[in-house]
């Protein structure tokens, strides 16, 4: 091969890789946009928020005097309402992914099902707010409880756990699924000794990031009409004498990470906006915290599983 | 193409043992698509008989006739019938259970499938799938099982480790493993060596030759060689149709038809 040939493949390939080094320096602009002005929000967030950062903090009830007002009833609103939405959106959620994806008939009924389940998850959150006013708290005469708002998330988060079901059954290879029947298994004891250990990792992450958003979640439950300011705990859910488990607190009326950062936000004080600012970065805190768990779960569930 | 039939039906009445299934008139479709036309041909009772032919065939397509695997996906479709004896059922009719098929039949599989389980609970799960529950009695079938299945003294010491930290030949004997510890009566193998490398693929060999004295074997292989190490009796087919019939001796010596002839020489396939 005489030289010139060799300079002009030379050349092609050059050009060839200034494009590739343009559309890297393009995608490194797009990710920067999008990670700094988050990264931005958490850093003014926590720059405000630490100095009143405290056991107190915690511990404390809201207060009209800002140095001493928490967020106890809070994060405890917020910790049972999440206990109830994972409690009611996992069994149903998962249930009904498996159902779509071993036992329903491939036909137009459950494509339009399926068609639905997407759509569900684009519905904004305040609908699901109004229906759970109508359906929970008025027709089921649950009040404003910590139940109305943990089964309003649960609608709110059921679409991406039926979805996360549905994606990890679907990751299961045939030759599992195949082996279980060859076997002269049952579709149920296929699904009870394969289909749902082996898709439990991918059914947790997903319920956790539904968590995750759950948690942000304000528009639905001001629906309901979780109280703004509360200076009370829903009763404990252990108790000393027989039956030692208690489901008084369902019913307890409570509030949320969020609505009490709005609450402080829309004060005119100063000091209540540091003390939102605290709020929102254990908030961000929390959510963060449960994707690592989600991370972590996936990470140790899948390390016997890997096809 | 019409099939060399009374060939086939010759050796349906071969006295060379009991014929433990027969296919009879068999076809299959796929939706619109005919994967298999009119197959008939014995299967004999404690014998391996070998499936070849080239690919897309319908050599596996008619394998997994024998467990209705093909039950498992829409719009799948049988006619014809495969007969196993003695009782003399139709495992393709309707009425039949897929189920009760299965359990009668088992299936060792292209690539090595055991569950993401330890090696115990893969044997085991034949067994609790019907419903054995006393662990005395698990315990001695699991370690027969492995036992026949040459696997029991490279795994006895980790019964409770993990199936997937077997090599690929060891998994495929656990597979098999598998299947036996539910006695099936016919053991099919969907061309069990491909996914392995010689060694693993020569013990393989030598289990299935060991096996036929208590099972009886449909192994389905694109290896030639392999049939002709393995079987005692070898059908040939081509594009869904099956081509001929007879012992394997007589396949690869004297094949009859001009189309078997071209492919064990290598002229086609």
């Amino acid at each position: 091969m005489d030289t010139a040939h060799i300079r002009e493949i030379r050349s092609v390939i050059a050009r060839g890789k200034r494009w590739d080094l343009a559309f890297a320096i393009v995608g490194i602009v797009c990710l920067m946009i999008g990670l700094l002005t988050v990264a931005a929000l958490f850093v003014d967030m926590a720059v405000k928020g630490l100095p009143r950062i405290s056991l107190e903090f915690f511990t404390n009830f809201p207060s009209r005097r800002a140095e001493s007002a928490g967020i106890l009833s809070a994060w405890v609103g917020s910790t049972l309402v999440m206990v109830v939405t994972a409690v009611t959106a996992v069994p149903i959620g998962a249930a009904a992914g498996v159902y779509l994806e071993e036992y329903a008939p491939r036909n137009w009924m459950t494509d339009v099902i399926e068609i639905n389940i997407t759509n569900l998850a684009g519905v904004p959150s305040i609908v699901y707010g109004l229906l759970a006013l109508g359906l929970f708290v008025y027709q089921f005469g649950l009040g404003q409880s910590v139940l109305a708002a943990g089964l309003t998330l649960a609608l709110l988060i059921l679409p991406v756990v039926i979805v996360a079901t549905r994606e990890s059954i679907r990751a299961i290879p045939a030759a599992m699924r195949e082996g279980s029947y060859a076997l002269g298994a049952t579709q149920w004891q296929t699904v009870r000794y394969h289909i749902i250990p082996y898709s439990m990792p991918g059914i947790l992450t997903g319920v956790i990031i539904g968590l995750a958003r759950a948690i942000g979640e304000t528009a639905p439950i001001i629906t309901i009409g979780a109280l703004t300011f509360i200076a009370f705990l829903p009763s404990p859910p252990f108790q000393p004498e027989p039956p030692f488990l208690s489901f008084e607190w369902l019913f307890a009326p409570f509030t949320v990470m969020p609505i009490q950062m709005f609450n402080w936000t829309s004060r005119p004080e100063a000091a209540f906006q540091v003390n939102a600012a605290a709020a929102g970065f254990i908030l961000v805190l929390m959510t963060l915290a449960m994707n690592g768990l989600a991370i972590w779960l996936r990470y140790r569930l899948r390390r016997n599983i890997n096809w | 193409m019409e099939i060399a039939r009374p060939e086939v039906q010759r050796f349906t009445g071969a006295a060379d043992g009991a014929i433990k299934a027969a296919a009879g008139g068999l076809s299959f479709y796929y939706g619109a698509v005919n994967a298999l036309r009119n197959i008939n041909v014995p299967i004999h009772e404690k014998r391996v008989t070998a499936l070849i032919g080239p690919s897309g065939c319908g050599k596996s397509t008619f394998l997994r006739c024998f467990n209705r695997m093909h039950d498992l996906y829409p719009g799948n479709r049988y006619e014809g019938e495969i007969r196993l004896f003695p009782d003399n059922t139709n495992l393709l009719a309707p009425e039949v259970d897929p189920i009760e098929v299965r359990m009668r039949i088992g299936m060792v599989f292209q690539k090595p499938n055991p569950f993401p389980k330890t090696i115990y609970e893969n044997v085991a799960y034949g067994l609790r799938v019907r419903g054995e529950r006393a662990r005395r009695v698990i315990d001695e079938k699991v370690e027969q099982a492995l036992k026949s299945a040459a696997l029991w003294d490279e795994v006895k010491d980790r019964l409770q480790s993990l199936a997937f930290n077997l090599s690929g030949g060891q998994q495929q004997r656990l597979c098999i493993a598998r299947c036996l510890a539910t006695d099936p009566e016919l053991l099919l193998f969907d061309e069990p060596t491909s996914a392995l490398d010689p060694i693993a693929t020569g013990s393989i060999e030598e289990l299935i030759h060991k096996l036929k004295d208590r099972v009886t074997i449909l192994i389905v292989t694109h290896n030639m060689q392999q049939a002709a190490r393995v079987s005692d009796y070898t059908a040939y087919m081509y594009l869904g149709e099956l081509v001929e019939f007879g012992r394997t001796d007589d396949i690869f010596v004297k094949p009859r038809d001009r189309r078997t002839e071209d492919y064990i020489t290598g002229r086609m396939g």
